[in-house]
């Protein structure tokens, strides 16, 4: 069988055969981890260099307000984020819109305790759901302790030590809005746009298109957009724990995710390659 | 220190109270708490009384500047005074506000703009129908899916099977299924012709009724009735993704030559597709799903692009009423790209005009 | 007497009921809030009515299926989940930690999961096939998706300028073509609306 007859017949496979390549093709990397190097985008870099300059002692809120259904993109990338914040010894005001990313927030910061060996109310802030939408956007513009009387655990925000220098945007020099929706607009709409504090968004892939103009006019100062940012910011923070010899086994479920994401969508690439040089080499024939 | 209190007494007036809006239900309190007394309030409430004597305890955050009451009574007047606690000791109490109504009225001035765009629209249109009921032929451009109707139903009437049609997967509310279901008659109508079978899975239990309905009707009016089979149209469940799992059994299982997937699809799009692709039906789909239009171009023979389903009826029909409605929604595109593009232009300018529209 | 209840009536309702909603849109007040709210409550009782239609198709559908040995088994396994689930709904309650929940959570999450992880194989064969050099317009689609799909790979932000071209490529003609149909769209939602309520779309009445 000569070359050209080899790429006819392979642009003419049967999709059984599609399907058992791809389902090998996913299975490999998440069964045996390859743990491709990611490097970073230039929006994830923007955030990620933000943060990393930030004089010790800042505070940045984190709003998880995403849900389960988004969590396997959105939840790596906030669990990265706080565990950032922290080696940066940058402290994170973890808070939500939604009742259902309170959970998945306790969860990211349970971790960094567990890796770092963080200490609750002096290396990072848990304030958990408060109801309102844009209206605890713009009171937090005000008075972040008025609007959360009380953290998560009960606590009551005037004696928390972390808290003590922070009265309301002005001292926060970060906010990112974690969403499966398009919450961040609003942070962007009454949080940037009345009270100037920055502000950056963490969105699932699917939804990330519609961020853009946020971005080039200067409201987001940079985006995290879906899998492969969670992927790129969670491989960064994991050579931050290594340089620091940190024992714990650091989260790769992002990474994980990504290698299989990006072996699938390399070996569609290579069907389409092989299906265009079939094509072409039976078109010739005739 | 009572030189003090004194003092915040002489300048905190009593809070305003205005409405809002139109509804008859909301008032708005703005509360004129100096900064330094805020600190200290760890509880706010609003004291309001209604004009019937009947008083009520409303507790609200403290930081809030304004607060908007809800589900008032337009019948009724309100008014308002501010209580402002600090560790559970009285710091503050407002005189009583002035008594305010909701404001209820009979047109929402905001509105407006939309109020005359639709009114515009609608003189388009019915000048349009009168054109079109004077005989005057309308051209509307070719559009390759609705031309391959008539050969997607013949090829299933040559192969002897039958055409499945799904009505998307939204409910009757949503145009897209109402669009949906004008072309299903059309298609039924034309497959009766051919004596050819079309089976219609349904996933809402409203479409269902209707679409049953509209088959049945199609097929009298063709005067073949009795081709008329209550098992081909019919519910088969309301779980996206369980009614993607059994059209596409049933596509393979029956070997449909032909699929339409016309109406508002969600993730299951490309489930349903793939599989007609890969039983070598010819398929037709048309949905103004943006998401999902790339699966379908990518899948199908042909795809209706967002508002091509809107004009399906009018273009598979002919009929003059219909093309003349086409006519008008394509003047009223064209007159808004030419005011957004005059829009843009001015606003290189630093011209900034709006028009109250956007 | 049939032309009557079947077709002019419904038009006539139609008409009525569509001016009084397109009134009701602009008027704020709550007179007109409780014209909306009850036509709110009749079309939840409408719903409710065609449930009970639906599930009666649904059953018929299955039972004359049995009747064929292709589809027996699958018909007889729908008809069986379906009154096990009513049973075990109605006697046990669909609270929180009741076996209806359990069933829901194990079986039926599951199972619209692997319906889902589908698509990650339908798009694979679907691009395979698609995406071929057949025309000028094809070239663009296939040439636009492979940068897009290279660009979002791990490999793709190794290659210079790539991640700018995919940025660009989204934010740009994907989101303004996007805006274009949503345009076209919005306004086709109002010609059919119209010509629905003015009753110059009959079809969904029969023609």
């Amino acid at each position: 069988m000569s070359v050209r007859d080899f790429f006819i017949k392979l642009s003419k496979i049967d999709r059984k055969y599609i399907y058992l390549i791809i389902l090998i093709g996913l299975i490999i990397p998440l069964v045996f981890p390859p743990n491709f190097p990611q490097k970073m985008s230039p929006q994830v870099k923007r955030v990620f260099e933000f943060i990393d300059t930030l004089p010790k002692g800042s505070y940045v809120i984190l709003s998880a307000d995403y849900d389960p259904s988004v969590a396997p993109e959105v939840h790596p990338m906030y669990k990265a984020v706080v565990k950032h914040c922290i080696l940066r010894g940058i402290i994170p005001i973890g808070m939500t819109l939604g009742v259902q990313g309170a959970g998945l927030a306790v969860e990211a910061f349970t971790e960094a305790e567990r890796v770092l060996g963080a200490r609750r109310d002096t290396d990072y802030v848990f304030l958990g759901y408060q109801a309102g939408g844009a209206v605890v956007i713009l009171g937090l513009g005000e008075d972040i302790k008025g609007v959360y009387k009380t953290d998560y655990f009960g606590t009551k925000t005037t004696e928390i030590y972390a808290l003590k220098p922070v009265k309301n945007y002005k001292d926060i020099a970060l906010v990112i809005s974690f969403s499966g929706s398009s919450i961040p607009v609003t942070w962007a709409v009454y949080a940037y746009t009345k009270y100037g504090v920055k502000v950056a968004a963490a969105v699932t892939g699917v939804s990330a298109g519609d961020f853009y103009p946020y971005i080039q006019a200067g409201q987001f100062i940079g985006m995290l957009a879906g899998m492969k940012a969670a992927a790129e910011y969670e491989y960064a923070v994991n050579q931050i724990l290594k340089e620091r010899n940190i024992r714990e086994k650091p989260s790769t479920d992002a990474i994980r995710m990504m290698d299989a994401n990006s072996i699938g969508q390399l070996l569609i690439i290579l069907f389409i390659i092989i299906g265009n040089i079939g094509y072409f080499l039976s078109r010739r024939r005739k | 220190m009572i030189l003090r209190v004194m003092l915040l007494f002489l300048f905190i007036s009593p809070p305003k109270v205005f409405s809002p809006d139109g509804t008859g239900k909301k008032l708005t309190i703005v509360m004129n708490i100096p900064d330094t007394l805020r600190t200290q309030i760890t509880t706010l409430n609003l004291l309001r009384e209604c004009s019937d004597g009947k008083l009520d305890t409303l507790n609200i955050l403290p930081f809030l500047k304004t607060y908007t009451d809800n589900e008032l009574d337009y019948r009724k007047e309100y008014r308002y005074k501010i209580l402002a606690y600090s560790n559970g000791n009285l710091i503050y109490e407002s005189e009583w506000s002035e008594y305010a109504r909701p404001t209820a009225k009979w047109f929402d001035k905001g509105k407006l703009p939309l109020f005359i765009v639709m009114m515009v629209f609608t003189i388009i249109m019915i000048f349009y129908i009168a054109q079109a009921r004077a005989n005057k032929p309308l051209y509307l451009r070719p559009i390759a899916g609705l031309e391959a109707v008539n050969e997607a139903i013949g090829r299933a009437t040559e192969m002897g099977r039958p055409i499945i049609y799904i009505n998307g997967l939204t409910g009757i509310s949503d145009i897209a299924t109402i669009a949906a279901l004008n072309i299903l008659s059309h298609v039924t109508k034309r497959a009766g012709q051919f004596e050819t079978r079309i089976v219609v899975p349904c996933y809402d239990p409203v479409v269902y009724t209707i679409a049953r309905e509209i088959v049945k009707e199609a097929y009298t009016t063709i005067g073949r009735p009795d081709l008329f089979n209550p098992d081909d149209v019919y519910f088969a469940t309301d779980s996206q993704f369980g009614y993607a799992a059994h059209v596409a059994a049933r596509m393979v299982r029956e070997q449909s030559a032909t699929n339409f997937f016309m109406g508002y699809y969600f993730a299951e799009s490309l489930i349903l597709s793939e599989t007609g692709a890969s039983t070598g039906a010819i398929q037709v789909a048309g949905t103004d799903s943006v998401a999902q239009l790339p699966f379908f171009v990518v899948t199908c023979d042909y795809t209706l692009i967002g508002e091509e389903l809107y004009a399906a009826s009018a273009y598979l029909s002919r009929e003059p009423l219909l093309t003349g409605t086409i006519k008008a929604q394509d003047l009223a595109k064209l007159l808004l790209v030419i005011i957004m593009v005059l829009l843009s232009l001015l606003s290189l300018f630093n011209v900034n005009i709006t028009l109250g529209l956007f | 007497m049939r032309h009557l209840f079947e077709k002019q009536i419904p038009l006539a309702l139609v008409f009525i009921i569509g001016i009084i909603m397109t009134i009701q849109y602009f008027v704020p007040h709550p007179t007109s809030q409780n014209v909306y709210d009850t036509s709110l409550m009749w079309s939840r009782a409408i719903s409710s009515m065609a449930y009970v239609m639906a599930i009666i198709s649904f059953l018929r559908f299955h039972t004359k299926r049995l009747k064929n040995k292709n589809y027996a088994p699958y018909s007889l396994v729908a008809i069986l989940s379906f009154t096990a689930m009513v049973l075990i709904g109605f006697i046990g309650g669909t609270a929180k930690d009741s076996l209806f929940q359990k069933i829901y959570e194990n079986m039926m999450v599951p199972l619209q999961a692997t319906t889902f992880s589908l698509l990650a194989f339908y798009m694979s064969s679907a691009a395979y096939r698609a995406f071929r050099i057949r025309g000028v317009e094809a070239t663009v689609l296939m040439i636009t998706a492979f940068i897009v799909i290279f660009g979002t790979t791990t490999i793709g932000n190794y290659v210079p300028k790539m991640n700018e071209i995919v940025e660009w490529i989204m934010a740009v003609p994907n989101l303004a073509s996007k805006r274009g149909i949503i345009i076209g769209v919005g306004l086709g939602v109002v010609a059919t609306s119209i010509k629905i309520i003015l009753g110059i779309e009959r079809n969904w009445v029969g023609g």
